[in-house]
Formats: structure tokens, sequence, C-alpha cells
């Protein structure tokens, strides 16, 4: 069953209910509910987190305990109203040492395996594949290192469920529309970078958080032992989508890996063929309406009307009402003056970047008539 | 010397006495306690249910960012000070702050930096939206306008904690009574005196990154920018260095509150003073070389990330020290249960809770999973709102009675922990689970299986607002009148602010006491 | 530091002004010269009248301040005790001054000693040279930048055409932050002989000396100002210049701007000694404070002159 937007009243009253009967008729089966703990993961290194997670967890419960159960002691026995008479004792140099020395013991005790596991997270060498992941505002891109194969990943939850217009899917905010691929049983290595602001990669069940810092590169890396879906998502404040950008990482056999990568060369080689076609204004446009609203409509809106400053409007702006070459250099190579509008040229294909140029200028009431070709776009680049 | 304050308005303008200025200061960080916590209540109605209903994520980040900068700057520092101005000179025998004329600026300073600060949320782009603690280069190149005024407020609160923070030290450097040595100083003075140490050291280096900030954004620097040579986690690096003695400046006077008042109703000296004001020390003397395990993610050299976890786990052996004597004093003490001491034993529960995530968060291959989720927003909010809020109330509803003469109503006092206590609770322990489960912080929407922790945390953040209505309610009720106070207040308190008359003459101490 | 019972005297003594308007028109001038400064960087047509009217309020009320202060000592108000809260409220100020210089040389170390050789490629850190900034080698002063060596022609973010550093021992006799070290230090001596003079009451000799003082001061200052606009119209170094020029730049300024309010200070106190016959050799704090951040402005520079200049 899917999630629903109820009413608050008896979302409240389950709440209450589930606090007692847990999950009963309510059986979202797909959405984990009331999770308590943190995942164990799919990998050694995340099993090993896990662990030094429980072990200090439970030296801090012990502690709790004791120290706790003292007071709570203290507390009922030593009150006034029970008629206790106050000692007067307020100095002990051995009870002083002994709550020193007995905390630093068991720091020692955690600090060995936790030294342990980092120097381990902290051994990229030896990967069997390089991953390049690189952070934009607001969706990922992958780059499979010497494949030729790189693409976008971005949210892929219709805005309705978000408007909560339409009921809520299960995987509501941590779906995509192109999930990374890797392969299980394999050291894979992802070098962590970032176009505009700080993001940071994060995926519970591979225990991989990592800040992707423009200009810098960070080294993480992974192996998975079982195929699977694995959802996670940006963990750095990066801006006004920054809770829009899940990550997506599908891993599976060997062979079916090696089968999708070589489907996803394919696809490039065609895709870079098409750029010498020439399309109609109704492919480009319709195109470009399914383009805008993947990666233009986060920031212009769906109804092309932005939210000013720091985002324009696309109907009416004198940019896509103005001469085409403007239009085609701000979508290639961003705005000089608002950081906010990236350069979309090595983001975007050249059939992906005409139709969206095209479908720009003639949305919105801007009718002006152009049609723009991918060959248009190439000579743009050149420029 | 002999008479009293001046009538009328100018009276709280021109003023130069610390027992007005601790008032103003109090009440101005309660005013910005509120408007946080309006921010604040704003978010947790956003986040009632998954879904964008209440405000676009835009506000959301700007909500956010608002909450952490009002509540740190306007609300936890400033009520310390207020305190501080109100107490210290009373518990050195002195009669004012060292420099009466340059506190008065300290505290006026703050108001406009605060009005210019809630300015920007009316400015076109919207008011800081890239969190409290301002990340480069979000908070530079990706900035809306108005991070130019955020960057001067900074700017002149800063410069007021550091005029207050040299009164402070002055005072207890030389104004303390003949007789009253270091380690005669009442908790609340040492911590002080230790924090003041820290803000001085501290908010030059806060102003020096904000600089940076403001030359990359107007003069075309590149200190966070890879391209020039710089480098966006420099700006990490210079912050927390700044910010993590600045989360001891919100805690230590706390340790000094709370010191004060666990022995007066446990009847009992507090146990292992000398220790106390060790472990305080170097509790400070640490924070100076931990501020990266805000970082661990940030892909520091390995060797780095293994000294700032060992750094960082040190800080619990002083820190348990304190909670162990705390314990120890009221052990076999004969204890009673007024409000200040319900909120000094929550205080001390709790506080000990978020110490525990923060020993669970300093391990750094356990961080990689915590961090930037909401089990490091339970953490630091069991530090800062039990340790910092509940101490300072506690320290008011102790205070209360000699600074206005009238008890404050028992049963109101004793009905606002309650409230308080549960709607802490409910707010932040199911953020643990959130967090755990894989829930990021900072963010406006969230899936399903997070809905549940969140619904709760919603809950018990209205009902923890309501309870501060209820505080204002029995604060503003004593002042007008209620039960008279005797000079003593409370069973043989220890210090010489209970040898003064209730409510406290305007001038005390003219005359320093002996003290033996 | 501990009390013991014979300054009760003093404690008693110690002056509590009543009532003050000082600090709340300070604050009003501070507010606005910020309100003032912020508005200016926005491109608002009015941020100049505030900043200029809130400078010119906030300076008018601090020289009020010390006024009032100076004429409070001179009609006995003060206490040693008191005098006391000065004297650690100076020491502390100056304390928070070395902090804030503190913020800067460590983020020059950070860039020069750890940023850049990652960007170049060092270490675990690293690994995105090959692939952000190909070719991108660290040097210090960085007079390639990342972007250039990425991006040749169309980089935006460039370094400088020449730097400040070390010309070689053999050439520093033309070279002029050889000559403004000369200077500052000699300025330290010469205000400590001030000093001297004023304790054994030579009021002469003090001026004289507090004289040549302010005079290397201000040498020191027009120095400086030669040495950026050659820096910006022949060297190509600007703000502008990639990170040597924003560190260069930052830390040179603040120190100038340091020197110049410390001269100012120093000033003051010269004509207050020439024209008011201010200070006795007993009680000068003014001026010792005056001194004390002359020292400190001193030391500030020799560790400038030291790693921007001479290790730069």
């Amino acid at each position: 069953m899917l999630y629903r937007a109820r009413s608050l009243l008896s979302r409240l009253l389950a709440v209450c209910l589930m606090a007692a009967v847990p999950m009963q008729s309510m059986a979202e089966k797909e959405v984990e509910r009331w999770g308590l703990n943190m995942t164990e993961g799919v990998t050694t290194v995340s099993r090993d987190i896990f662990g030094l997670h429980m072990n200090i967890l439970w030296w801090c419960v012990g502690i709790g305990v004791v120290v706790f159960g003292v007071m709570f002691y203290t507390m009922l026995a030593h009150r006034k109203s029970k008629g206790a008479k106050a000692e007067n004792f307020h100095e002990s140099t051995t009870l002083e040492i002994i709550w020193t020395v007995i905390p630093f013991v068991i720091l020692i005790i955690m600090a060995i395996p936790a030294t342990t596991t980092l120097k381990q997270i902290y051994d990229t060498e030896e990967a069997d594949m390089d991953v390049v992941i690189t952070g934009y505002q607001w969706k990922w891109k992958y780059e499979y290192l010497g494949q030729d194969v790189s693409f976008f990943s971005l949210l892929s939850t219709p805005i309705e469920e978000i408007q909560n217009l339409k009921e809520k899917n299960p995987n509501y905010l941590l779906e995509v529309d192109e999930p990374l691929v890797i392969p299980i049983n394999k050291k894979v290595r992802f070098l962590i970078t970032a176009n505009d602001v700080i993001h940071s990669w994060w995926v519970p069940d591979l225990a991989v958080k990592k800040d992707a810092i423009p200009g810098f590169m960070n080294a993480a890396w992974t192996r998975v032992d079982e195929p699977g879906i694995y959802r996670g998502q940006c963990a750095e404040l990066c801006g006004k989508d920054h809770g829009f950008m899940p990550i997506v990482v599908k891993a599976v056999p060997q062979e079916e890996y090696d089968q999708w990568i070589s489907e996803r060369r394919e696809m490039a080689a065609k895709l870079k063929a098409m750029a010498n076609q020439t399309f109609s204004f109704d492919e480009l446009y319709s195109k470009g309406e399914q383009v805008y609203n993947t990666v233009c409509a986060a920031c212009h809106q769906a109804n092309g009307e932005g939210i000013p400053p720091t985002f324009p409007a696309i109907k009416g702006s004198p940019v896509a009402t103005g001469p085409l070459a403007g239009h085609m250099d701000m979508v290639i190579n961003g705005s000089r003056t608002n950081p906010a509008m990236a350069a979309f040229g090595d983001q975007l294909s050249e059939v992906d970047l005409a139709a969206v140029v095209t479908f720009q200028r003639n949305a919105f009431g801007n009718n002006m008539g152009d049609t723009i070709q991918p060959i248009d776009v190439l000579k743009a680049k050149q420029q | 010397m002999a008479h009293g304050p001046a009538k009328g308005f100018t009276r709280w303008l021109y003023t130069t006495n610390h027992k007005d200025i601790g008032s103003m200061y109090l009440w101005f960080s309660f005013a910005m306690f509120l408007l946080g916590g309006v921010f604040a209540l704003v978010i947790r109605a956003e986040l009632f249910e998954p879904g964008l209903q209440i405000v676009e994520p835009e506000l959301f980040n700007q909500m956010t960012t608002m909450h952490g900068l009002v509540m740190v700057f306007g609300a936890v520092m400033p009520a310390f000070v207020g305190l501080a101005n109100w107490m210290i000179p009373m518990m050195l025998g002195a009669p004012d702050m060292a420099l009466p004329r340059m506190n008065n600026w300290s505290f006026w300073i703050l108001p406009f930096a605060f009005a210019m600060m809630t300015s920007t949320l009316f400015m076109e782009g919207g008011a800081p939206n890239f969190g409290w603690t301002f990340y480069a280069p979000l908070s530079t190149t990706y900035a809306p306008p108005s991070v130019t005024f955020f960057i001067f407020a900074v700017h002149i609160m800063g410069a007021s904690s550091i005029m207050g923070a040299i009164n402070i030290i002055a005072t207890i450097m030389n104004m303390r009574a003949p007789g009253m040595t270091y380690m005669k100083m009442p908790l609340f003075v040492w911590t002080w005196f230790i924090t003041a140490y820290l803000l001085i050291a501290v908010m030059p280096v806060l102003a020096g990154v904000v600089t940076m900030m403001l030359f990359d954004i107007h003069f075309g620097t590149s200190f966070f920018d890879a391209a020039g040579g710089g480098d966006p986690v420099l700006f990490q690096h210079v912050f927390w260095f700044f910010g993590h003695p600045e989360v001891y400046i919100m805690i230590l006077p706390a340790f000094g509150i709370v010191s004060a008042i666990i022995p007066t109703f446990a009847r009992k000296p507090l146990f292992g003073y000398s220790s106390m004001v060790y472990a305080t020390a170097s509790i400070a003397f640490l924070s100076f070389v931990v501020w990266a395990h805000h970082m661990f993610t940030v892909g520091m050299p390995l060797a780095g990330e293994l000294a700032f976890m060992y750094m960082t786990m040190l800080i619990a052996v002083p820190t348990g020290v304190k909670v162990f004597n705390w314990v120890t004093t009221m052990f076999k003490g004969s204890m009673t249960f007024e409000t200040p001491m319900l909120f000094s034993i929550a205080f001390v529960i709790l506080f000990s809770i978020g110490g525990f995530s923060g020993l669970m968060l300093a391990i750094a291959p356990a961080d990689f999973q915590y961090h930037d989720t909401y089990f490091v927003v339970a953490h630091f909010h069991y530090v800062l709102v039990p340790g910092a809020i509940f101490s300072i109330t506690a320290g008011v509803y102790y205070w209360l009675p000699k600074w206005c003469g009238n008890m404050y109503n028992e049963t109101m006092g004793k009905t606002h922990f309650w409230t308080a206590f549960i709607g802490l609770n409910l707010t932040f322990f199911p953020m643990h689970f959130a967090g755990l489960s894989g829930m990021p912080r900072r963010i406006p929407d969230y899936n399903m299986m997070f809905a549940d922790w969140n619904m709760i945390s919603s809950v018990g953040a209205f009902l923890f607002g309501a309870a501060q209505i209820l505080f204002l309610f029995n604060v503003i009720a004593t002042i007008r009148g209620g039960k008279k106070a005797t000079d003593e207040v409370w069973e043989n308190p220890e210090g010489l602010e209970w040898t003064v008359a209730s409510p406290a003459p305007y001038h005390t101490f003219s005359k320093p006491p002996q003290v033996s | 530091m501990s009390s013991n019972q014979d300054n009760a005297v003093e404690h008693e003594e110690y002056y509590v002004p009543e009532q003050s308007k000082l600090p709340i028109f300070a604050s009003i001038g501070l507010f606005l010269t910020v309100w003032g400064a912020a508005n200016w960087l926005n491109g608002n047509a009015n941020g100049p009248m505030y900043f200029f009217g809130g400078s010119l309020m906030f300076a008018f009320v601090l020289w009020n301040w010390f006024s009032i202060v100076i004429s409070e000592n001179i009609q006995g108000l003060n206490s040693p005790q008191l005098k006391k809260s000065y004297v650690i409220g100076m020491a502390w100020f100056i304390f928070s001054e070395v902090m804030f210089f503190a913020a800067f040389f460590g983020a020059l170390f950070y860039v020069r000693s750890l940023a850049g050789p990652w960007l170049a490629g060092e270490g675990e850190q690293g690994l995105g040279n090959d692939i952000l900034w190909p070719g991108y080698e660290h040097e210090w002063p960085v007079m390639t930048t990342p972007d250039m060596a990425a991006n040749g022609d169309s980089a935006t973010m460039r370094g400088p055409e020449q730097n400040m550093s070390n010309p070689g021992l053999a050439n520093w006799l033309g070279w002029l932050p050889f000559w403004n070290t000369a200077i500052l230090l000699t300025s330290s001596v010469t205000c400590h002989i001030a000093h001297g003079a004023l304790k054994k009451d030579n009021r002469r000799q003090f001026n004289l000396w507090l004289g040549l003082t302010v005079l290397l001061g201000i040498g020191f200052i027009i120095l400086q100002i030669e040495e950026y606009v050659h820096a910006y119209n022949e060297m190509g170094l600007t703000l502008e210049s990639g990170i040597y020029g924003a560190t260069f730049f930052l830390l040179t300024g603040f120190h100038g701007a340091h020197v110049t309010l410390g001269t100012f200070m120093l000033l003051v106190m010269l004509l207050r000694s020439v024209l008011k016959g201010h200070f006795k050799s007993s009680d000068h704090f003014g001026f010792e404070s005056a001194s004390w951040y002359w020292h400190f402005v001193d030391v500030v520079w020799v560790g400038l002159f030291l790693y921007v200049y001479v290790f730069g």
C-alpha cells in the first residue's frame, strides 16, 4: 500500500496507535517506518562501522546505567522529606583519580578498533574500477573512468507527490532517473568532487560519506556483497534543493554490469551521431519541454516565472526573447554575473540543448518562432 | 553612589549599573529566544509530515540558518553574559563591573546587530540561507546579497562579545574583595573566567573568517576558490577553530550555574571544587585542538583524522569528572526539588546523554554514518537545550528572588519544568532515531520512513515552545509581586550574593566585604 | 594578584560613573557605519552617506569618550585599582588582535603548505590534479593559478605578474620591505626610549623621541602605500591575483591599518604631551597602552616580514 496523505488529526491518531500496536493494519511493507538504528549495510566496512557504533553505544548505556543509577538512588534515598541529614564530605583525591583513569582506559579500548576501521576506509589503493562523481546544484554526475560513459542522475519523484497532490510512492525523494550501476564483489573507487558548492555523497548501506568539494577530489571506495538497490541522499547543505538530490546505487552481478556498460556506450555513440541530424519544430519543442522540466524547472519553475532575483523568469525574459546568440551563450556557458546559472554546455547533449533552447524561446508566450538544430549548438560551442 | 536608578527610559540607555545591564541582556536574550523559537517552529511545522506544505525550500533554508544564528549569538551567549553581569560582581564582593561604560556599550551593540541580521529576512533574495555554519562557497559566490549585512552584523556582535569578555576578565582579575582568592571564587565565576578567555581568543578568528568571505564576495580574492589556489575547506578550518571553542563558550558557564545550585538543594558543599576548576580548564584547552572533528568527511589526511579523533575522545575525561562530581555532591545530601534543582538535575542527565552521543560522534569511522544527519542535530540540541537553556532557566529561578525580592510561583515553576522536560525529550530524542535511520539534516522534505519520528518531534517542539510562555508569565508575575523573599532566599546557600538584601540594592558592595 | 586587606581602601574608591550617554551613541554610530558599508558594497546609492555619517558620529563619540576618561583621571577619580582595570583591558584587547592576525597567518599556512600541494597532486588529497587542474604545479608565491594551468588564456582567476618575495640578500638594499622593517624596528626602539624619558620626567626627550616614532610610523605608511601603488600599477599584483594576492594584501593591509591606527594613537599622545602637558612619570597609562599597541604592531610585522616576504 502506498503512503497516503491523511488529515492531520487521523495521522496523529495513527502515530499514537502505532506506538502501541506496531504496524498492524497499515501494512506499508515497502516503507520501513519507525527505524531505530543505523543500517548494517552490505559491505565489510559498513558492518565494521555498525559494530563500532553498537560497541560505543553499549559502553555509553553501561556508564549511563551506573551514573544515573547512583543518581536516582540518591534522589530517592537522600531527600530531605525522608529526613535525610546532609553529610559534609566534599573532597577525595582517590575518587577523582579513579574516575579519571577508568574513562581513559575505556577510551583506549574504543580507539583501537576505530583506528583499524579508519585505516581500512582510507585504503583506496588497488581499485578494480573508478567512478568520478561530481555534485551539481542539484544533481549528481557519474563518469566511468576510461569507459566513455557518463550521465547525470536526477530526482525522479513527480512534483505532484512533493506538493501533496498525488499519493507518495515508497521511494519518495529517494528515486532517480538513472542510478549509478556498479558490479558486486569489485572494489569500486569513487573520486568525488563538485562543480559549484560543497555537496556530500552518502549511501548509508555502503557506509560511504564523502564531501564533494569544488576544485578538489576526495577518494572513497566500496565493495558490495549483495546485489540490490541502495539509496542515499546529499548530506551537505548545498542550497535550495539540497533535500532533492538523492543517490541510487544499483549493485548487479558482473555479467549484468558488463552488458549494461556496453549498452551505455552504444547509446553515447548514438547520441553523438544525432548531433548531425535535423529535427522538426514539434520534435524539438516536446523534447525541449521534457528537458526543461527535469533540468531547468527546479530554478526557473515549471511555469517559467522563476524565483527572482536569484532565479529569473524565462517568461518574457530579455535573454529568451532577445538575440539567439545571447540565449545560446547563456545556456551553454552559464551566466557571468549570476553563479546560480550554471554552464550547461557539458551537462547536456547537443540535441537536448537545441531542444531546450527551442522550447524556451517558444513556450510561456515567448513565441519567438525560432527552431534551433543540434548543429547550431555545435557551432555555438565552437565559438 | 548611594542613590538608586535614574528615572525614565533613559535609565536603560545611559546606565552603567551592572544589574541594569544584566537585566537588559537577559530580556534581550529572552526576546531572541522567542524569535529563534518561532523560526524553529516554522521548521518543525514544515517537517510535521512529508511533502512541501508550509514553506518553500528557499525559506526553509533561511529559517534553519536564522534559527541557529539567533539562538547561538542572540539567545544563549547574551543570556550568559546577562547572568555574569548580575552575579559576578555580587559573587566577588565588587561594587560593579570593572569597566561600566564599556559594559553598557557591549550590550547596546547587540540590538543593532540583530536588527540588522533580522532585517535580511525582508531583503531581496531573502535572508542568509546557507546554515549557521555558512560554509563557503555556498555563503560566498552562491549567497544572496544579504550576506553582506550578515557579515557586518557578525563583526559588530563579535566586537560586543570581545568587549564583554574583556570586562569580565578585568572584573575577575581586579575586583575581588579582600580575601577572595582565585581558589575561593564560586565556580560560576571560574567558568566565566575561562569562557571569557575563550571568547577573546576565538571571536577575532570569526571576524577574520567573515572578513575573508567579504573579500571573496566583493573584492575578487580567492581564499575559498581552488581556481585561484584557495580551498573551500580552508573556510571550515578557520570557522571551526572559532566554532568548537564557541560551543564550549555556550556550556562552560552552565557548568558554573549548576555547580552553584546543586550544593544548595543537596545541602552539602560541592564535591571536588578544585577538580572542577581543573576539568573546566582542560576542556577549554582541548577545545582548541579538536576543531576538525566537525570535518571528518571533508577528506583530511588519515593522520589528521586520527589525531583529531583521539583529542576529541579525550574531552570525555574532564567532562566525565564534572558529571561524577555533581552526582557525588548529591550523594548523601539532604535533597529538595525546587524548580532550579529540577532544571539542574535534568541538566546533568540530559547533558550527559548529549555527551554520550558526542563520544559516539568522536569515533571518526562511525561519524561517516552520523555526520550531517539528524543524529548530529539530536546531539547538539541535547547539549545546548538542556545544557545551555536549562541551566540559564535554572539560574533565573535560583537568583530571581534575589533580583526582585519576591519568590516565584513554585507550582508554575514546576509545571514549566515538566512541560519543558517532556517537550524537549519528545522533540529531540526521536531525532537520534531519524538520524540513525538515515535522515540528513537541513532538508525541508523527506521520505515516509522518517515521518513518524518527525511528527513526534514537531509535537514536542510546540509543547516546548508553549512551556516558555509559562516561564515568561511566571517571571513577570514574580517581578510584579508575590511572596517576599528572605535575604538568604534558600536554606544556607553559599556565596556573597546571599549576604545582601533581597531585592539586591541598586549598588551592592560599595565597600568591599572581607572574605575569610 | 591576590587581594589583601591593605588595598581595601582602593576598593572603596572604585569609580563607577552614574550614567553615560557615550555607549548608546557609540552603538548608533557603529551601526550606521556598518549599515552604510554593507549598503555601499551592495551598490545601494545611500550607502556612502550612512557610512560616512556613521563613521563621523562614531569618531566624535570616541573622541569624547577618551576626553572624559582623561579628564576623570586628571580630576583624580581613578583609584590605582581602577587604573589596573584599564591595564588589564588593554592587555586582553591586544590578545584579541593577536588572534585576529592568527586567523590570517593560519590561512596563509594552510593554503601554502597544505592545500596548494594537494591541488598540485600531492598525496591522497591530490587525486584531482590530473582531472581538475592538469598541469598545475605548486610553488609559493602562486604565480600560475590552477585555473591558468588548466585553462590557459581563458582563465578568470589569474596570478600576479610579479611578486613581493625576497629578491636575494644581495638586493635587499633596494628592496622596500627591508627598509620598512628597518623603519618599524627603529620606531619600536625610539618608542621605548621615549617611554624611558617619560619615566625620568624628561619631557623634552620624551616629546623628541615620541615625535620621531610618529615620523617613522608615517614613513612606514608612505612606503607601504608606495609599495601597493607599485604592485597595482607595475607588478600586476592585486587583490584578485589568486591566493597570493589575497593573502598578501589582507595580511599586509590589515597590518598597515593597524600601523595607521597606532601612529594616530601615538600622535595623539604627542599632542597631549606637547599641547596639554599630560602624563606624569608615575601616571601615563594612556601613552603606555599606545606604546604596547605599537610594539604589538611591530611584532606582527616581524612575523609578516619573515613569512610573507623573506621566506615568501
